[in-house]
């Protein structure tokens, strides 16, 4: 192992993935293959197999089967990973629903790939943001430190008592999974201080303990009551999750919260974003800073449970604010955008221009001029929305290759 | 004088009903039909399985065994999805060995794992899955109660549906006079494909054949999976009170046939001696009214008739 001064290796966004199950001392990983998100549970199957993990890695045969055999080894009391990714997830959804709501702790990595059609490689949002309502906690990392602190972090918190609820990860696709970045691996017994091993909160399934798990109910009244209690479980992270984080940060150095602030407490123009490019965003406020203009970036990590009062606290009397929004909702627009909204409605001094952008679909680029032609539309007065990052340049690759295929350029896809 | 050493496997076996264990391990008072065939199935099992029993189920008429917060049963229950019961079993399994092999879990602790689907979930999207676990070799067991239709949802054709039975989408016209127009999905012969540890048609009209047949299983390790005829009064339209008759109808007109697979052979553990016309059987129940009356299908009768006859004959001594 490489490491640099600083004890950090070099670890790509996957790789620092499977270095969080295994220091999480995982028991247990179903799995199945997707691209990007491979490299993970090829790197766990070869700790198993070679004796660096104890457990068991078990090959699905598909995403479904392989979320209802995480979530029933979850209930029968030992600590599980796995990993998926846009198809994958989709393929899981039924499953995923379905054991958010059994309320067993295990963690989940989406490595983020936009969604066919048309089929493609490259990340953005659409995939995890279409778990947005299964009740399952959503941690979304820039970094491939993030990835692997997120991982350690998601154990405590799906863990706690007050929780118990699986836990993802999201890493983006190709522009995290396969970048190499320093990353500190944590010592092994430190983590172990910080998250002991397994030990369910909740009855588990074992011949002493017989127990009916998940049983139908009838009627909307007992219905309501297990979604409410999956509610305020998720509700409970927001007291949680500052808690669990200011422990890890007292112990590892590292400190993270709900929301990330970059320049947020003079800036006139925030953007709102999450994942890697997010680092894109950062760059581009210090950009915008050196030629005098008052940028800010408002980071979202935690985006399950919403944490709506910290970003409203965070955006309260900034005037101005994009919403970047790597995700697509036809006919709506961009997904996060009414959640931001949500949260800073109820301000009197909330943003007077609250901007929806979409871009960054299917691994689409954020280029510094895309951040300035955002600054732009925020100074005019708020108008149709969303703003789309899909320019003229954009538009003439895609002539491009459709007229070395033989369209004639005037020929437009409808 | 000689001791007369008894073959151990013979002299344990249930030889008359009153050598069942009396113990049930479901209570009786659950939502199911009255006189469901494939609850009494269940029922006679689980008095071989025991309580440390787990079982997985699949959406489908048994998920109503259980219903918040009551359940009948002394073992454990999880309700799955439609086609994640096995892969839910797998989990399960898989923790329990990682909780023993890793842990400490004491021996003791360790529960049967038991899936519980029907034909619809089992033949159509729980397949896939199912065929998975039956090639990693999960130590498990499948009971698939088999009433010929998606049944809980009201009797919809499924890949069991056999040929001239009416389903609610399969309804016979004057341009579809069979109803369901296809021989029934030949599942013991996929899963016989797989090379399972154990394999097994039972009839809940059969219990000391059901019975030995699960004592068998409980004593191997790998798949063990069972396909039990259900009669449904509901769906197949009969009197709950004849559940038993018709069950025992399906067995003597040789429709289905009662074997078991095991060591690479299939031999048949109930033969009926003469076979009966397949009519007494499709004559009492509603969903092949339409062979009978307005006018007599003999076309149709014939061809199921044919079907019993030629895969009988494979196996005529």
């Amino acid at each position: 192992m490489e490491l640099t001064a600083r004890n950090q290796i070099m670890l790509t966004g996957n790789k620092a993935a499977a270095w969080g199950a295994r220091l999480a001392g995982v028991d247990y990983v179903p799995a199945f293959p997707i691209t990007p998100q491979t490299e993970i549970v090829e790197t766990l199957s070869q700790w198993f197999a070679d004796g660096h993990m104890q457990g068991k890695f078990t090959n699905m045969d598909s995403e479904h089967s392989m979320f209802m055999a995480a979530g029933a080894a979850a209930a029968a009391g030992v600590r599980v990973f796995t990993a998926s990714s846009s198809q994958g997830i989709l393929y899981g959804l039924e499953a995923l629903h379905t054991i958010a709501g059994w309320r067993v702790p295990f963690v989940l990595v989406n490595v983020s790939r936009a969604l066919a059609t048309p089929i493609t490689l490259e990340p953005d949002h659409n995939d995890v943001l279409s778990l947005r309502d299964t009740g399952i906690l959503q941690l979304h990392a820039e970094t491939c430190q993030e990835v692997l602190d997120y991982i350690l972090l998601a154990y405590r918190l799906a863990e706690d008592p007050e929780v118990c609820l699986p836990v993802l990860v999201n890493l983006d696709g190709f522009y995290l999974s396969f970048t190499r970045e320093p990353v500190v691996l944590p010592d092994e017994a430190e983590v172990r201080e910080f998250l002991p091993l397994f030990q369910p909160s909740q009855p588990v399934f074992q011949a002493s303990e017989p127990m009916a798990r998940a049983s139908a109910v009838f009627g909307g009244g007992n219905y309501s009551y297990f979604k409410i209690q999956h509610h305020l479980a998720a509700q409970n992270v927001v007291q949680v999750f500052p808690k669990i984080a200011q422990e890890f940060g007292d112990r590892f150095g590292r400190y993270y919260d709900a929301v990330e602030r970059y320049q947020l407490d003079d800036a006139e123009y925030v953007f709102v974003m999450s994942n890697s490019f997010a680092t894109k965003g950062r760059a581009a406020v210090q950009k915008l800073r050196r030629q005098g203009i008052r940028a800010g970036l408002l980071k979202l990590s935690l985006l399950r449970p919403f944490p709506s009062q910290t970003i409203a606290d965070a955006l309260a009397n900034r005037p101005k604010v994009a919403v970047i929004d790597q995700n697509l909702a036809p006919g709506m627009g961009g997904i996060l955008y009414p959640e931001i909204l949500k949260s800073v409605y109820g301000l009197t001094d909330r943003p007077q221009h609250l901007l929806s952008v979409v871009g960054g679909l299917g691994g689409r680029d954020i280029e510094e001029g895309d951040f300035i032609s955002i600054v732009q539309r925020l100074d005019q007065p708020p108008g149709s929305d969303p703003l789309f990052l899909f320019d003229e340049k954009d538009l003439q690759r895609f002539d491009q290759l459709r007229h070395i295929a033989g369209f004639s350029r005037e020929a437009r896809v409808p | 004088m000689t001791a007369i050493v008894p073959d151990s496997q013979e002299e344990s076996k249930y030889k008359k009903v009153t050598d069942l264990n009396p113990e049930e391990e479901i209570a009786p008072g659950s939502a199911l039909c009255a006189g469901c065939g494939g609850l009494e199935g269940l029922r006679l099992a689980m008095k071989v399985l025991g309580e440390n029993t787990l079982t997985c189920n699949a959406a489908g008429c048994f998920t109503l065994i259980s219903v918040y917060p009551f359940t009948p049963l002394k073992g454990s229950w999880l309700y799955t999805t439609m086609s994640g019961p096995v892969p839910a079993a797998q989990g399960v399994r898989d923790a329990l060995d990682i909780r023993m092999n890793k842990h400490g879990l004491p021996a003791k602790e360790d529960l049967q794992v038991l899936v519980v689907a029907g034909d619809g979930s089992t033949m159509d999207m729980g397949l896939s899955p199912s065929s998975a676990a039956i090639h990693r070799q999960l130590d498990f067991i499948y009971f698939c109660y088999d009433n010929e239709a998606y049944g809980n949802t009201g009797f919809q054709q499924s890949g069991a549906s056999p040929l001239g039975s009416y389903t609610m989408t399969s309804p016979n016209t004057p341009e579809h006079p069979a109803g369901s127009e296809r021989v029934k999905k030949d599942l013991f012969g996929i899963w016989m494909a797989h090379n399972p540890s154990y394999l097994a048609t039972v009839s809940p009209r059969e219990p000391i054949d059901l019975s030995n047949k699960f004592k068998k299983a409980k004593g191997m390790k790998g798949p063990r999976l069972f396909i039990c005829l259900s009669p449904c009064p509901t769906g197949w339209g009969f009197d709950p009170k004849d559940t038993h008759v018709i069950a025992k109808l399906a067995v003597d007109t040789g429709i289905f046939p009662i074997k078991e697979f095991v060591d690479g052979r299939v031999t048949h553990t109930k033969r009926p001696r003469r076979r009966l016309p397949v009519e007494k059987y499709l004559e009492r129940q509603k969903r092949f009214q339409h062979l009978f009356v307005p006018e007599r299908r003999d076309d149709i009768i014939a061809q199921i008739q044919e079907n019993v006859d030629a895969y009988w004959e494979l196996y005529d001594e």
